[in-house]
C-alpha cells in the first residue's frame, strides 16, 4: 500500500501523542533536575537537590521520603497480594462454571457506579455514624461508636475493592484456556487435590497471574484518592506526596523527581513482564516446532 | 471430579462484598432521614435531587460535555491511527506503537502530573478545555486497542481485493475499511466515554475552579458532608448506565450481524 495514506492516517495520532505524552514526560524529566523557585515553578539551573532530598536522612536517622516510598510499597504489595488471593479462587470458579458470562457480569456491575461514589459508600459504611457502627450499637455489641475509617485497614479494604475486577478478568481469561483434563491426570497419578492445583494449574496460568499482578500493583502504587479519603492523615502514600508537592507547596522539582521514581519502577515492572512473555512465547514455539517434527 | 465448594463460597462472598456498597446506597436512598439510621421509607431525596441540587447537576453536565467531546475526538484519532498501524507502512511506526500504549500501563498520576506541568508551562488557564485535552490523551490508547482488535480479525487481502476491483484510496477507506471497523469503533467510543465519566485522578490535576466534573464534585463534598441526595443520585446513575449499556450492546450486535 502507498505509504502516503499511512502517514496521513497516522498523522493526528503521532502529533497528539508527541504533544501530550512525550513532551510532557520530557518536561517532567527535565524539571526534576532543576532548582526550585520559591512561590512555585522552577529556576533554569542544573540542580540535583530534589533527588538528594529523596535520599536525605534526618538528624534523628529517619528517611522522610524513602519511608514514604517504603510505606507505599508495603501497602501496594499487601493490597495486591490480598486482591490476587481473593481473585484466584473467584476466577477459577467462574472459569469452571457453565454460566460464566452471567458470573462475569456480576463482578462488573458494581463498577457501573462512579468510582468516587463507591468510595463514598464505604465512608457511609465504615464511618463513625456509619451503618457498621449503627448496627453494632443497635445489637448491643458496642457501647460507643468506633472509628473504622482513617487507618491502613480501611485503605486496604477499599483498594482491594476497587481493584478486584482488574485481577479477576485476566485470571479468568487464562484459567478458561487451561485444559482441566491435566488436573484429572495429576489426580490419577496420585497427586492430592491441593497438590494438583499447586503444581499443575498454577504454573500453567503464570502469564495471567503476572498480568493481574501488574494491573493491580501499578495503579495502587500511584494511588491518591483512596488513601486521601480513607487513610490516616499522618502518613502519606507516594501519590498523596506528589499531589501535595505539586498542587499545594508548588515544589515542582520534588514532584517531578518522585514521578520519575514511579515511572522507573513501573518501567522495571514492564521490562520484567515483556522479557517473561517473550520467553514464554519462545518456549511455546519450541513446543510447536517439536510437534511438527 | 474436582471440588468447587471452597472456590464457590469465596466467589459468592466476594460478590456480596462487591455489592455491599451498592445495596447500602440503594436502601438509604429511600431513608426518611439525613443519616445512616433508618427512619422509614420516603421518596423525598429523589424529589429534592431534581429540585435542590443545582451544583450536582452542573457537575453532571460538565462531565457529559467532557466525556462526549473527548471520546469523539479520541475515537477519530484512534481509529485513523489503528488503521494506519494495522494496514499501512509509515515512518515512526515503532515509536507510535510504543508511545501510544504507554499510558495503559503507567499509573494515572503520572499523566496528571505531566499534563498539569505542561499546561502551566504553556500558560493555559485550567478549565473544561484542559480537562478535555487530558481526557482525549488518556482515552486514545483504549480506542486504538479496540479498533486494532477488530481490524486484526480481517485479512489484508480484503484491501487488495478492493484495490483490484478498482477502488481508489478514499473508496477503500470509506467503503471497505470503515464499515468493517464499526463494531471496534463503537466499542472504543463506549470505553473512552466510560473512562472519561469515571476519571478522578487526571481530572483532579488539570481542573480549575468552576469546572468541577462529577467525581471532583463528590470528592470535594466527601471531605465535608455529602448531601443525602447522593444516595438517590447513585441509584439513578446505575439505572441509566444499565439502560445505556443494554442499548449499546444491542447496537454492536446489530452491526456485527450486518457486516
Amino acid at each position: 500500500m502507498k505509504s502516503r495514506s499511512g502517514s496521513l492516517y497516522s498523522l493526528p495520532l503521532t502529533t497528539w501523542i508527541s504533544l501530550f505524552f512525550l513532551v510532557p514526560m520530557l518536561i517532567v524529566f527535565v524539571y526534576s533536575f532543576l532548582a526550585r523557585e520559591t512561590g512555585g515553578g522552577v529556576r533554569w539551573e542544573f540542580d540535583l537537590s530534589a533527588y538528594a532530598e529523596i535520599f536525605r536522612q534526618t538528624a534523628s536517622g529517619s528517611f522522610i521520603y524513602l519511608d514514604i516510598v517504603g510505606y507505599t510499597l508495603i501497602m501496594a504489595v499487601s493490597a495486591t497480594l490480598l486482591t490476587i488471593l481473593i481473585a484466584l479462587p473467584c476466577a477459577y470458579y467462574i472459569a469452571r462454571s457453565k454460566n460464566n458470562t452471567l458470573l462475569l457480569f456480576l463482578v462488573i456491575i458494581p463498577f457501573w457506579v462512579n468510582f468516587m461514589i463507591r468510595i463514598y459508600a464505604w465512608v457511609a459504611i465504615l464511618g463513625q455514624s456509619g451503618i457498621l457502627n449503627e448496627s453494632l450499637l443497635a445489637m448491643g455489641v458496642l457501647k460507643e461508636p468506633i472509628q473504622f475509617l482513617f487507618n491502613d485497614y480501611a485503605v486496604l479494604v477499599v483498594l482491594v475493592y476497587t481493584n478486584l475486577p482488574f485481577a479477576i478478568l485476566p485470571l479468568f481469561t487464562t484459567i478458561e484456556k487451561f485444559d482441566f483434563g491435566l488436573l484429572e491426570a495429576a489426580r490419577d497419578l496420585g497427586a492430592s487435590h491441593n497438590r494438583s492445583l499447586w503444581s499443575v494449574l498454577l504454573p500453567n496460568i503464570r502469564g495471567g497471574l503476572v498480568t493481574a499482578v501488574l494491573f493491580t500493583f501499578i495503579p495502587i502504587f500511584g494511588t491518591f484518592a483512596v488513601p486521601d479519603v480513607m487513610g490516616n492523615s499522618n502518613v502519606f502514600m507516594l501519590g498523596q506526596l506528589i499531589t501535595s508537592k505539586l498542587k499545594f507547596t508548588g515544589d515542582y522539582p520534588m514532584a517531578c523527581s518522585l514521578s520519575v521514581l514511579i515511572l522507573l519502577l513501573s518501567a522495571a515492572g514492564l521490562v520484567v513482564y515483556t522479557v517473561y512473555n517473550n520467553r514464554q512465547e519462545q518456549q511455546h514455539q519450541v513446543v510447536i516446532a517439536e510437534d511438527e517434527l | 471430579m474436582t471440588k468447587l465448594t471452597l472456590s464457590r463460597s469465596i466467589f459468592w462472598t466476594t460478590i456480596a462484598f462487591l455489592f455491599l456498597p451498592l445495596v447500602v446506597l440503594m436502601i438509604f436512598s429511600f431513608n426518611d432521614g439525613r443519616t445512616m439510621v433508618w427512619k422509614g421509607f420516603s421518596w423525598r431525596w429523589y424529589e429534592s435531587l431534581f429540585t435542590n441540587q443545582p451544583r450536582l447537576w452542573m457537575a453532571v453536565s460538565n462531565t457529559l460535555i467532557v466525556a462526549f467531546t473527548a471520546s469523539t475526538v479520541a475515537t477519530v484519532i484512534g481509529t485513523l491511527g489503528a488503521i494506519a498501524i494495522n494496514w499501512y507502512r509509515f515512518k515512526a511506526k515503532t515509536y507510535v506503537r510504543a508511545m501510544s500504549f504507554l499510558p495503559l500501563i503507567l499509573p494515572e498520576i503520572i499523566i496528571g502530573v505531566s499534563l498539569l506541568i505542561f499546561f502551566r508551562m504553556l500558560g493555559l488557564e485550567l478549565n473544561l478545555f484542559t480537562i478535555i485535552l487530558a481526557h482525549i490523551s488518556f482515552t486514545i490508547p483504549f480506542v486504538l486497542l479496540m479498533v486494532m482488535a477488530r481490524l486484526g480479525e480481517f485479512d489484508y487481502s480484503i484491501i487488495e481485493a478492493a484495490r483490484d476491483l478498482g477502488a481508489n484510496e478514499n473508496q477503500t477507506l470509506t467503503k471497505v475499511i470503515l464499515p468493517i471497523s464499526v463494531p471496534g469503533i463503537l466499542a472504543g467510543f463506549i470505553t473512552a466515554f466510560t473512562l472519561s465519566l469515571e476519571d478522578f485522578v487526571v481530572t483532579f490535576f488539570v481542573t480549575g475552579s468552576g469546572s468541577d466534573t462529577l467525581p471532583i464534585f463528590i470528592y470535594n463534598q466527601i471531605k465535608r458532608k455529602l448531601p443525602p441526595e447522593i444516595n438517590a443520585f447513585s441509584v439513578v446513575l446505575v439505572g441509566v448506565t444499565v439502560l445505556i449499556l443494554f442499548l449499546a450492546r444491542r447496537s454492536i450486535k446489530y452491526f456485527v450481524q450486518r457486516s
